[in-house]
């Protein structure tokens, strides 16, 4: 990777390619799929949290007017209980077919329990709840804690606790305990002046993209199964309904809609194969769509948890040992993102002595989906609140202290790996030396907070495939949903090797018949894998170009030359032609030209940000006002900064929305009490100022173009930030999210 | 297994709720020029490693391997250099958290 | 099944007819029986904006009004708002100031912008940001919407 290299088309800031048709209402969403003959399904969920289901009735549904299809657990093929690669990692086979019917026990409020296809979604509607079910209701249990007590009711009889292949012999909720361990922590304890320790407990959020989860399938009569949806990944939701209805992937197309953002929370499938099942049974096209509470009541939201943190520094700062307890709750079915939360927590540091233990724990909730940079959220109120005590009480600066701790290449994290070339300095530096940070903070219940976090992006599978067209432009067939402007970051990365402009180039998300395997929109890696395969598919052209030019000056291979869209040939024969002349030369020098670039890269490269941000705390509401906020974000290299600062704008904002309001509140009986946008309170545009957002670019060597992940960190500082930035205002340490006007006025003693 | 001192072999760090098979024991060194070879080689010297880490074909899910650092996707099948330095950690993917069982 | 009623109104100007059942919203004619989908359904009841329209000159939910309700009326919606060779400067500015990512709450917020505009042409930002409060993005931060509409509002000043 060139450090130094000037860039044509890297980080300019063209029209995104979709761009007309998202604001003329013409792009194609998952919901807006219509076609004739089209059948509306909608699903029954199950009103108690915790119930085993005794009998299952379908025939008054059945019955009704209209009614087409009524489906059951009873219709999916019998899952072994096995585990399954899924592109989106392993799962037991048995709990994802029962989180999309349930069978044997409903283990959440909202869990799909049977599902109708009729001729209008109101008739689907009406019939569903002709259905007749018979339930034991249990007694749920909904805490995490409670959930970890030996006498605590159990959701499955088959969870032992697993510790990195290791196997309990008693079933218990919690699926799985992990542990990191570096040096010698009570050493490390010992050795400091000041130990600071504190809990935490953070509630369960949701994703909240606008775009409820939608699939309209319909299966042929040679047994060709078609899936349009909204998903982050088509190849993923290809694997996962194969697997669930154990039918083979080849026989299945799925086509990627337009996708109303998902935040991780559209890789799982909920409807999909429900949708396939009801097109099966009817024979006609059945589409699918989720109401907004069976969005919040049914689909990932991501973890509330219980985290200890405990940091001992010596008095000039210098942090000795860190150890941290967290315990996720997974919702109904295993998999929580404990994982990377511990992997996260103290990564920002160099710790010579840590150990950090994560449980996953299963609750009556519905199974958590990741939400951008899972885990590292929750563990980073965790650490970085204590940090910022720590710093309080010794009197030091809280962006001294973390520069003076900050983790730097050849640095040992705490799980293990060697950080390679990151930017978390270069990140404290541009925040001390922001007019943000230098500005006056002295008001009365005014406070400033800075927080740091860590996420550390990921590689994984992308193809890409190059048309070239005889205009000099060229089209690019990708699989990669773009939520967010991928489709420009990821063009302007194969029109800067070809010397052409970004508008040159066309670039389209296909089905999975039309591409090679591409792994989900997640973990900050679309831009940099996808890009990276089209980088690669781009030189493959600009290969077989140079071949080209040769064979028109009858001239060696070696001896052409290509810079700045010109191919020129070298050693005697003067001879200059441009890319997009070239390209109207392609029949006679050999025919068309297809390049293709495939990757699964090891080098994502970590992201790091540091936050600042001013509060104001009402000192009668309780309400917290947020004054100014800025997000200062190593990207790497920004490709397409536009689209690089919303990306942290918007993390901030759902950050913002975590810390303050967003909470799912739950009854004694395990039901959500505020399934709607109403009181599920995410931040509108008058809860919030400009975000300011800065890009930092130390590029990463595990991109040609030095590119970082930068979706997910964002989200990360913005809970302690503000937990420090009320501290500081108000005097009291925040230890509970969301930071509510009702818990600020406990905490102010108010009430 | 005899392993010839003169020779560089990779380090494999063992996960901390592992180090009961190795007596406690973070860092082995351990020949193998693929991940399968020292897992295999791991097993020979403590028995038992191979059932904690891997089936048939490929590592047990929820299991990943970061070799140098970076993590792989190819798993058992990569080779190592023999300064190589191996992890196995509970796996993560495309920001989701893969279900540890 | 329930009986449908015959509705005449215009739409983008163009006089249309339609049949609905009175239980549904103007947002399922306009999605289901006229495949006009630019509006979208982000929450059916009231609370997201996505389906936001101009019923009369007035900006509206389409899910919390009734497709029988728009009898002899005039509705506006996304798909009316560009010229057949140009967009509309709201349009431009979105594209512009890169104010959209998944693009989901993109047509409700350009609906409601324009009816901010035509009631108030020199909105202030705190203004600008009181009238989007119906209008839920989970992807921005509202930042580059915001700012798209100051420089709609800016450039007609």
């Amino acid at each position: 990777m060139d450090e130094k290299k000037e860039y044509k088309v890297i980080g300019t800031r063209p029209i995104r390619h979709d761009g007309v048709d998202k604001v003329t209402g013409r792009a194609l969403y998952g919901a807006d799929v219509q076609m004739a003959g089209l059948l509306h399904g909608r699903v029954l969920r199950s009103p108690h949290a915790h119930a085993r289901i005794i009998s299952i009735d379908t025939s008054r549904a059945e019955a009704y007017p209209g009614v087409k299809g009524v489906v059951t657990a009873a219709d999916l093929p019998e899952a072994e209980d096995r585990i399954a690669d899924l592109g989106e990692g392993a799962v037991n086979l048995k709990y994802l077919c029962d989180n999309i019917l349930a069978s044997d026990k409903a283990l959440y409020k909202g869990h799909a329990v049977a599902a109708v296809a009729a001729t209008s979604p109101h008739i689907a509607e009406e019939a569903c709840q002709l259905i007749d079910v018979e339930y034991e209701v249990l007694e749920p249990v909904l805490e995490v804690r409670q959930a970890m007590e030996s006498d605590a009711p159990l959701l499955h009889d088959s969870i032992r606790t697993t510790s990195m292949g290791e196997t309990a012999d008693e079933p218990s909720n919690v699926a799985s305990h992990i542990q990191h361990k570096l040096g010698d922590p009570d050493k490390g304890f010992e050795e400091a002046d000041i130990t600071v320790e504190r809990d935490f407990v953070t509630g369960t959020v949701h994703q909240g993209y606008i775009e409820p989860h939608n699939a309209t399938a319909q299966f042929n009569q040679d047994g060709h199964l078609t899936i349009w949806c909204s998903t982050q990944g088509a190849f993923t939701v290809r694997e996962q309904v194969a697997e669930i209805l154990q039918y083979p992937v080849s026989k299945i197309k799925v086509i990627p809609m337009e996708i109303g953002g998902g935040f991780g929370g559209k890789i799982s499938v909920y409807i999909k194969p429900v949708a396939a099942l009801l097109a099966k049974k009817t024979g006609k096209p059945v589409k699918v769509l989720m109401s907004r509470t069976d969005v919040f009541e049914g689909t990932g939201p991501t973890p509330a948890s219980y985290i200890r943190v405990k940091m001992g520094a010596t008095n000039d700062g210098k942090i000795t040992a860190a150890e941290a307890y967290l315990a996720f709750e997974a919702g109904a079915y295993p998999g929580s993102p404990v994982g990377p939360g511990a992997m996260c927590i103290f990564a920002p540091y160099s710790i010579e002595n840590v150990v950090i233990d994560g449980y996953d724990v299963v609750v009556n909730k519905p199974k958590t989906a990741p939400y951008r940079a899972p885990g590292a959220p929750n563990a980073a109120f965790g650490s970085e609140s204590v940090l910022d005590e720590i710093a309080e009480k010794l009197g030091i600066d809280p962006l001294e202290i973390r520069l003076l701790n900050a983790a730097k290449e050849g640095d040992r994290r705490a799980d293990g790996p060697v950080h390679p070339r990151i930017g978390f300095v270069e990140t404290v530096e541009a925040a001390k030396s922001h007019p943000h940070y230098t500005a006056p903070n002295g008001k009365k219940h005014h406070g400033r907070g800075v927080a740091s976090g860590y996420w550390f992006n990921i590689g994984l599978e992308s193809s890409v495939t190059i048309n070239v067209n005889a205009d000099g432009t060229i089209n690019l067939i990708e699989g990669s949903t773009d939520i967010g402007g991928t489709r420009s970051s990821i063009a302007m990365q194969a029109a800067e090797v070809l010397g052409i402009p970004a508008e040159s180039v066309n670039p389209s998300v296909v089905d999975t018949n039309s591409v090679g395997y591409t792994a989900v929109t997640g973990g900050s890696r679309t831009t940099y894998a996808t890009g990276y395969a089209a980088y690669e598919a781009a030189q493959d052209v600009k290969r077989q170009m140079i071949g080209r030019a040769a064979k028109l000056w009858e001239v060696e291979e070696a001896n052409v030359q290509f810079a700045d869209g010109v191919f020129s040939s070298i050693n005697g024969k003067e001879e200059e032609i441009s890319f997009r002349d070239l390209c109207s030369h392609l029949g006679q020098t050999g025919g068309p030209i297809v390049g293709s670039g495939t990757v699964n890269p090891g080098g994502a490269g970590g992201a790091y940000a540091t936050h600042l941000v001013d509060v104001a705390v009402d000192e009668e509401t309780g309400k917290v006002e947020i004054l100014r906020y800025t997000a200062i974000q190593d990207a790497g290299r920004a490709i397409h900064p536009s689209y690089v600062e919303g990306q942290i704008q918007g993390g901030a904002v759902q950050g913002i929305g975590w810390a303050l309001n967003e909470e799912y509140i739950y009854n004694d009986e395990g039901a959500m009490t505020n399934a709607s946008f109403l009181d599920y309170r995410m931040p509108t545009c008058l809860d919030l100022p400009m975000i300011d957002a800065v890009i930092i670019e130390v590029p990463n060597p595990g991109h040609p173009y030095g590119v970082r992940g930068v979706g997910e960190v964002p989200i990360v500082p913005p809970l302690p930030a503000i937990a420090n930035a009320i501290y500081d205002a108000i005097g009291v340490r925040m230890t509970e999210l969301p930071m509510s006007p009702d818990r600020l006025l406990k905490a102010m003693g108010k009430i | 297994m005899p392993t010839p001192y003169f020779k560089k072999m990779p380090t494999v760090v063992i996960p901390p709720l592992m180090r009961k098979l190795t007596d406690g024991e973070e860092n082995i060194t351990i020949p193998g020029t693929t991940i399968r070879e020292v897992i295999s080689n791991l097993d020979d010297r403590y028995p038992g490693m191979k059932e904690r880490l891997c089936e048939e074909y490929r590592l047990k899910p929820g299991i990943a391997v970061y070799i140098n650092g970076l993590l792989t996707r190819g798993s058992i099948l990569d080779r190592v250099d023999t300064d190589a330095e191996i992890h196995f950690l509970p796996a993560i993917s495309g920001g989701v958290a893969a279900p540890p069982d | 099944m329930a009986r449908k009623s015959h509705v005449q109104t215009t739409i983008n100007g163009e006089t249309v007819e339609f049949l609905c059942e009175s239980r549904q919203s103007l947002l399922e004619v306009l999605r289901d029986e006229l495949h006009l989908t630019g509006a979208k359904e982000g929450c059916n009841n009231g609370n997201c904006g996505a389906c936001s329209v101009i019923l009369d000159g007035r900006l509206v939910n389409s899910c919390l009004v009734l497709g029988v309700e728009t009898e002899g009326k005039s509705v506006e919606t996304i798909e009316g708002l560009a010229e057949p060779d140009q967009l509309h400067p709201i349009q431009n500015a979105f594209l512009e100031n890169a104010a959209l990512q998944c693009g989901i709450c993109t047509p409700g917020f350009i609906m409601s912008a324009k009816a901010l505009l035509e009631s108030n042409p020199n909105p202030t930002e705190h203004e600008i940001r009181y009238w989007l409060a119906g209008n839920l993005c989970r992807c921005t931060g509202y930042d580059k919407i915001v700012k798209a509409v100051m420089d709609v509002a800016k450039a007609s000043a």
